[in-house]
């Protein structure tokens, strides 16, 4: 193991964090004496990993750290690096604004609010359905899957029955390095067939949602390509969905990990808005390094000199608990003032689905204290099942009781 | 010429910064403000302002002070 205190490039990925509720313990070693630091990715190629949230922010809003140039490095092996190079995420402005533009305004706060009552109703639903069945009950399959997946396709225009389809296409295109690259290039293909068909659909026959008004962006304004136009709606599709349904897991199982917290949300359900930014900070949804930059132009950072050219990773995760921002940063405190987290990302990439998040979390969260008082998971820690390889935890089954 | 603002339901995303960082930078609080008003038409503009995730954004004609539509 590359030793911490000498200049030898650090091995990407680093090797798992011990608890699940807690980033590795290495990441606040790095940003306490080396933050920016040298990395060597599998193939042997090198870069930089930044974890200092001030250096983490820079290197996400500054357009001199390209997602472009990014695009086709070794550092882009994962599945979602792969779905990035041909989507919005893997372009830098202007490009990227041409089509941000197009779905960011179904996205706003204000539209958001918009969608709260469908949400709660829906919330009601799943989770009257669940009160009634025998327990253990599985979450996921009952609750936190369901609840995005029928958000998004609602948004979106795709027909919910259709989740057994495409989830098993979005897992495959979710994982990490360790899958094959042919394989996920062919859930890729499989996932864009199935949109090419919807939008023939679509076209055929228009509705009231995002998928149409983005065929009409295309068909009317000529602004975007049709694949622009498929990569944009499989992206908001498994982008809408994977990471709301395990965040909702993870901010469960972060709560009951710290009782007096869930305790104190049970007794103030009105600290439910600023306790869900706070769970964004500190939950471990992911433990990865994001997507790489590349600089267009040599960047000092943390007074270290990045190369022109250099791919740079950032741990959204170290940034999160860095003490100079946010005090006592490895406690979870619900009531704490919390500002500008980067559990969305920021700059031009900040999470577009962030708002639709945030009040998914929110509902999730209230519903499951009001239907499920007294929830508890129910199998021991180590008997939880994340699937393999994937760049979120992803849970197979939650059993819960209460 | 354009009137650029924006207003105090930034919440520093970054988004505009990011994508239109001659028009807008964070400023020490971490919310957004426009480096320079008014300025010359520029469609940077109306794409950070379109993007912005709280419709924070107002781009108005500086002569007449009737709002742009992005």
């Amino acid at each position: 193991m590359t030793s911490l205190d000498d200049t030898t490039a650090l091995a990407l990925p680093l090797p798992p964090a011990p608890s699940i509720y807690h980033p590795t313990p290495r990441l606040a070693e790095l940003r306490a004496n080396r933050p920016v630091a040298e990395v060597a990715f599998k193939d042997g190629s090198t870069g930089f990993l930044v974890t200092r949230y001030a250096d983490v922010r820079q290197v996400l809003i500054d357009p001199r750290f390209s997602r472009a140039a990014a695009a086709s490095t070794s550092a882009s092996d994962t599945g979602l690096a792969m779905v990035a190079t041909d989507s919005i995420l893997g372009m830098d402005p202007p490009e990227h604004t041409r089509l941000r533009r197009l779905v960011a305004g179904a996205f706003t706060a204000r539209r958001v609010e918009e969608l709260r009552p469908t949400v709660r109703a829906l919330v009601e639903a799943l989770l009257t359905d669940v009160a009634a069945r025998p327990r253990p009950v599985d979450l996921v399959e009952h609750f936190s899957l369901p609840l995005p997946v029928r958000v998004i396709c609602e948004l979106l225009g795709v027909p919910p029955e259709d989740q057994h389809v495409f989830h098993a296409w979005s897992d495959t295109i979710l994982s990490d390095a360790g899958a094959d690259p042919a394989e996920i290039r062919a859930a890729m293909g499989k996932l864009g067939a199935y949109f090419g068909k919807l939008i023939a659909d679509k076209r055929a026959t228009p509705a009231d949602d995002l998928m149409t008004a983005l065929i009409a962006a295309r068909d009317d304004q000529d602004r975007l390509t049709e694949q622009e136009l498929v990569n944009l709606c499989f992206g908001l599709l498994i982008a809408g969905h994977e990471t709301t349904a395990n965040q909702i897991n993870m901010f469960l199982l972060t709560l009951l990990h710290f009782p007096e917290e869930y305790q104190r949300l049970a007794e103030s359900p009105e600290l439910i808005p600023q306790a869900v930014e706070e769970l964004m900070r500190f939950v471990q949804l992911g433990e990865g390094s994001g997507l790489p930059r590349v600089t267009t132009e040599a960047v000092e950072l943390s007074g270290v000199t990045i190369p022109a050219g250099s791919v740079v990773m950032t741990s959204m995760v170290a940034a999160n608990r860095d003490e100079s921002v946010f005090v006592d940063a490895d406690r979870l405190d619900l009531t704490r003032e919390i500002t500008q987290h980067l559990g969305f990302g920021a700059g031009a990439h900040h999470c577009l689905g962030a708002q639709l998040a945030r009040l998914e979390l929110q509902e999730a969260l209230r519903g499951l204290l009001r239907h499920l008082p007294g929830l508890r998971i129910a199998v021991p820690d180590s008997e939880l099942r994340f699937k393999t390889g994937m760049i979120v935890r992803s849970l197979h089954a939650l059993p819960v009781t209460w | 010429m354009w009137n650029v603002e924006v207003s105090s339901e930034c919440i520093g995303s970054g988004v505009c910064a990011g994508s239109a960082p001659r028009h807008f930078a964070l400023g020490a609080d971490g919310r957004s403000r426009p480096l320079a008003t008014p300025v010359d038409p520029d469609d940077a503009v109306l794409g950070a302002a379109a993007s912005c995730p709280m419709e924070a954004i107002g781009v108005s004609d500086a002569g007449t002070g009737v709002p742009v539509p992005f």
